[in-house]
């Protein structure tokens, strides 16, 4: 398989005097979905943040494409090629979907934002309709959509995604996760957190299941489908 | 006649809150702060044109720029100095800090340049307009103020909607994490928001000082205030609030005092705020965000 894109080793992060990743270690290849699972609390978003920058780790380290991550100032980040579409979508309300995804790309040199926008809207052609309107005007879905296309902008080598059904409809949930199906398909390595086990796991390579800032279990998508202890534990059964 | 006489003046007042609004309303949009230094650096601004004139005999316009040039240094630095080491800290840490930055401001000011009142050249050479057989006389100090205002106004609306950086500005006012997500540098952005809201400060400082030709270290306090009020009466965060609110504080101001009282002006003018903010709490133009799920 060769060397992984993105090596987590062993990091622990505090919020204050809470401990809320112990000693986490998993890796992503490239042109993988790896999923990262577990209840609310878990720690998903908080590994997905500390490896954005957000969030600094007080051991360990977080290497990308062989660069130490700890040694690059957070906003420089994305230019290194990884993209997170975070937690609740978190897209600009007051400002339109175009200009949006215009800071999607803002690191990128601008000469090739006007092609950039013209693929996440043949991906996404609800967002062309909508371009102009303020994303505060946008149903979840579109605003899902439109954190992806954001994502997508900076062209990363890495896209990270953080609980993307959330509050969405079943119908809307099986749109974005036939996205990531494609988007995978067409190349992108991707990141995927989500409580939605059941379909994070059927569409991912491999799998890690967080519990309590730990990984409890890890393997095979299906590997972890037909385990009886994660059924039981996140499938309901 | 008369009332148009105390319309323009008060449009000329309240441009000058609208520029120093500016500052406090892009200030607390990006940094979420409210910096009460602010108005400090209106009078920095004046002291430092006054200062060129005065003793080194420069004209009017390399004045004007020195003005500027200084009190965009000061922003950044007090920012970095003071506020930045403060961004996870409590609201109420940052207040104190600004009030704190307020007094130093005063008292270096009062150190190098002495209590006594300075007087002030006008550096606007435009001669006063005579209108109706000089029955309406528009002072050229009112014609610059306001026309400094638009020309303010149209160059922020076309910054903070056609360009990166300002594209960048209104981003991280939104939302700071998701903001640096996409690459942008929050600091370097609130350093830039210092950095205009204080040179716009410097802009108000010279035109009021200009109008009002008293300079002293307290100079910049009560107009900062009427600015702050200004910029919450618009909807503080809001753009076209703090120009909006500015103007009709200063209309509202002029006209307490041509016809109720001029000692109860100030008074008159933060009862309409007091009734605004009850009517509409968010300000005139202030938005209501409804987080969609």
């Amino acid at each position: 398989m060769g060397e992984p894109i993105l090596k987590v080793d062993d990091i622990n992060v505090w919020y204050g005097s809470i401990h809320a990743i112990k000693g986490i270690s998993f890796e992503v290849y490239e042109d993988e979905i790896v999923t990262l699972i577990g209840a609310n609390g878990a720690g998903k978003s908080t590994t997905l943040n500390t490896i954005s920058g957000l969030l600094h780790s007080k051991t360990g380290s977080i290497s990308f494409m062989g660069k130490n991550l700890a040694k690059i100032a957070p906003h420089k980040i994305v230019d290194e090629g990884l993209a997170q579409v975070p937690e609740g979508r978190r897209v600009f309300l007051q400002m339109s979907v175009a200009e949006n995804l215009e800071m999607g790309a803002f690191t990128a040199p601008s000469s090739g934002i006007a092609a950039d926008l013209e693929k996440v809207y043949s991906l996404f052609p609800r967002l062309k309709e909508r371009r102009r309107q303020v994303a505060g005007t946008l149903s979840g879905g579109e605003q899902q959509m439109l954190a992806m296309g954001r994502a997508l902008m900076s062209h990363p080598k890495l896209l990270m995604l953080d609980e993307p059904s959330m509050g969405l409809a079943p119908i809307l949930v099986e749109q974005i996760f036939e996205i990531i199906g494609n988007l995978h398909k067409a190349g992108s390595t991707i990141l995927l957190v989500e409580q939605n086990a059941q379909m994070a796991l059927s569409i991912a390579d491999r799998g890690y299941v967080l519990e309590t800032g730990k990984i409890v279990h890890s393997g095979s998508g299906s590997e972890l489908l037909a385990s009886p202890e994660i059924k039981r534990a996140y499938l309901g059964g | 006649m008369a009332i148009l006489m105390n319309l323009i003046n008060g449009i000329s007042l309240g441009s000058v809150y609208a520029i120093i609004a500016l500052g406090y309303t892009m200030v607390y949009g990006i940094a979420k702060m409210l910096n009460f230094a602010h108005g400090d650096v209106i009078m920095v601004g004046g002291y430092m044109a006054f200062c060129s004139m005065t003793y080194l005999n420069w004209g009017p316009v390399p004045a004007v720029l020195l003005a500027i040039a200084v009190c965009t240094v000061l922003g950044i630095v007090v920012e970095r100095l003071a506020y930045k080491p403060l961004r996870q800290a409590p609201s109420l840490a940052v207040l104190i800090t600004a009030i704190g930055v307020s007094y130093f401001l005063q008292n270096a000011a009062l150190l190098i340049w002495g209590s006594d009142p300075k007087v002030f050249t006008s550096v606007i050479h435009i001669p006063s307009q005579r209108l109706f057989d000089g029955q309406l006389i528009i002072t050229g100090t009112a014609v610059a103020t306001v026309l400094s205002c638009v020309v303010i106004m149209i160059a922020l609306s076309l910054f903070t909607g056609k360009t990166k950086m300002g594209k960048a500005m209104r981003a991280v006012s939104e939302d700071k994490g998701a903001a640096q997500l996409m690459g942008i540098n929050v600091n370097f952005t609130i350093s830039m928001t210092f950095a205009i809201g204080s040179g716009l400060a410097a802009i108000a400082g010279v035109l009021l000082c200009s109008a009002y030709p008293t300079l002293m270290p307290t100079t910049g306090s009560m107009p900062g205030i009427k600015a702050f009020t200004a910029a919450v009466f618009g909807g503080i965060g809001s753009i076209p609030g703090a120009m909006i609110g500015g103007i009709l504080l200063g209309i509202i101001e002029i006209f307490g005092k041509a016809y109720i009282s001029t000692q109860l002006s100030d008074a008159i003018v933060f009862a309409v705020l007091i009734v605004v903010l009850l009517v509409k709490p968010t300000g005139l133009l202030g938005k209501q965000i409804r987080e969609k799920v």
